[in-house]
């Protein structure tokens, strides 16, 4: 398992592409946002939580595809099937493997992206902890929904209709959390209820995605 | 004798060819009853006129697009751990059903919503909540068109239905979180103190009956579509010519 994950980080890193794009399409989305609202610091300020939540969301939505594809396509799903490792081990540690190329830079990134959109000071540190602790609800459900529409043939449009409802109480509460924060309210409630929802998904989605990788393989 | 019985495809078509065209007469005739009442021979409502009135269609949809969902749920669950193809298609016929539930909901809030509350559209959790459940019958719909392999679709669609009902569970709790709202408590209740007022209570359970018993109907008839295209490209590969 820890082997699969190691794999599947080095993959990530040195196949190009992969591990930049995520972070590189954060930077885009954030900066549209002025183009379309206008350069007004203070609207920026108020809106910015939810841009910064939405922008990581999508960029962890574009690299979904990755986590099954093409170990699907070129085999490597049945050999790993096939070896004494259960299923859900496989998916946990693929959607691990996502976390740390995908959420981890991604949650890295938000504070300096923050501060482009003049971002209250007061919401930085809520701000890097809502993504710490909920890019991982991201990685995982994500998997799941990956898993699902692995034997799609160009799924992607499909994955993001399958994935983005599942994604509403995550968004909910991480942009919660950092809006709480930058308009002097106690975010506390919304970061434990999104922890909360983080943790379980990670305990609970590993199954769900084995369950639709095993129908896949099949 | 158990329900089991009717997960055979066979008895399934029997019984419920007898039992169609007595159900649509009695859909047909709750609707109409239900209706008719409720938009003709129920008073005004002192505050709200006759707009209170589509309370009837309102309501009924609103109820009807969530047990659907639960059906669905139901269906799946049925299909995933004892393999009736007939719960699998169930599921499958009610989707679209449920779709237009929710947007027949959806709609008729809208035209109550700008008279009484000055707009058409506001972020209201039950709102939000319903917009969120209108996706999610996309989503399922997408997934049973997109996968060619029947027995591959059915088990895709059962396991999203799933989890995808823990997930709408929970933003409906979210957004009651992110937002305050505008929309009223139940109209229903058992207890009679809370409930609307027994003029519009009565009219309003015999439409809901009509909107059930309509939902059963289609349903019925979707399934036996189902069942007859799989019997025909069952034919279709076998080469039988018609």
């Amino acid at each position: 398992m820890i082997a699969l994950f190691k794999r599947d980080v080095l993959l990530a890193f040195r196949s190009g592409g992969g591990f930049g794009l995520a972070l590189s399409f954060f930077l885009i989305v954030v900066m549209f946002v002025p183009f379309g609202v206008g350069a007004d610091l203070s609207l920026l300020a108020v809106i910015a939580p939810g841009i910064l939540w939405i922008g990581a969301l999508l960029a962890c939505l574009l690299s979904l595809d990755r986590i099954f594809q093409h170990d699907f396509e070129d085999g490597t799903l049945d050999v790993l099937a096939t070896s004494p490792l259960p299923g859900e081990a496989i998916t946990g540690a693929k959607a691990a493997a996502h976390w740390v190329t995908t959420g981890l830079p991604l949650t890295l990134a938000a504070a300096p992206l923050g501060y482009l959109l003049n971002l209250p000071s007061e919401a930085y540190v809520w701000l890097v902890a809502s993504l710490l602790t909920g890019t991982p609800a991201l990685s995982f459900i994500g998997s799941f929904g990956a898993a699902i529409t692995v034997g799609v043939k160009r799924g992607g449009l499909l994955l993001s209709l399958l994935v983005l409802p599942l994604y509403i109480p995550t968004l909910i509460f991480g942009a919660q959390t950092v809006t709480r924060a930058a308009t002097g309210q106690d975010p506390l409630a919304a970061w434990a209820l999104m922890t909360g929802l983080s943790l379980f998904a990670v305990a609970a989605m590993p199954f769900a995605a084995a369950l639709a990788l095993r129908v896949n393989l099949r | 004798m158990s329900l089991w019985k009717y997960a055979n495809p066979a008895k399934f078509m029997s019984l419920s060819g007898r039992a169609l065209p007595a159900l649509t007469v009695l859909s047909g005739l709750c609707l109409l009853v239900g209706l008719v009442w409720g938009f003709f021979f129920t008073p005004d409502d002192y505050k709200q006129g006759s707009t209170v009135k589509i309370i009837f269609l309102h309501v009924p949809s609103a109820l009807m697009a969530i047990n659907i969902w639960i059906m669905m749920l139901v269906t799946s669950l049925v299909w995933f751990i004892r393999r009736h193809h007939v719960s699998a298609l169930a599921a499958k016929a009610a989707a679209p059903i449920g779709m237009t539930m929710t947007l027949i909901a959806l709609f008729t809030g809208a035209i109550w919503g700008k008279p009484m509350w000055g707009t058409y559209w506001a972020w209201d959790p039950r709102l939000t909540s319903f917009m969120i459940l209108f996706v999610f019958y996309l989503g399922y719909m997408a997934l049973w068109a997109a996968i060619e392999d029947r027995d591959t679709a059915a088990d895709l669609t059962s396991i999203l239905c799933m989890v995808g009902s823990v997930f709408a569970l929970l933003s409906r709790y979210a957004v009651n979180f992110w937002n305050q709202g505008l929309h009223q408590g139940a109209s229903l209740s058992v207890d009679a103190e809370t409930h609307v007022d027994n003029a519009f209570y009565l009219p309003l359970l015999v439409s809901i009956a009509g909107f059930s018993l309509l939902f059963v109907t289609l349903v019925l008839l979707r399934t036996r579509t189902e069942i007859r295209l799989r019997r025909l490209s069952a034919l279709q590969i076998r080469g039988v010519t018609p």
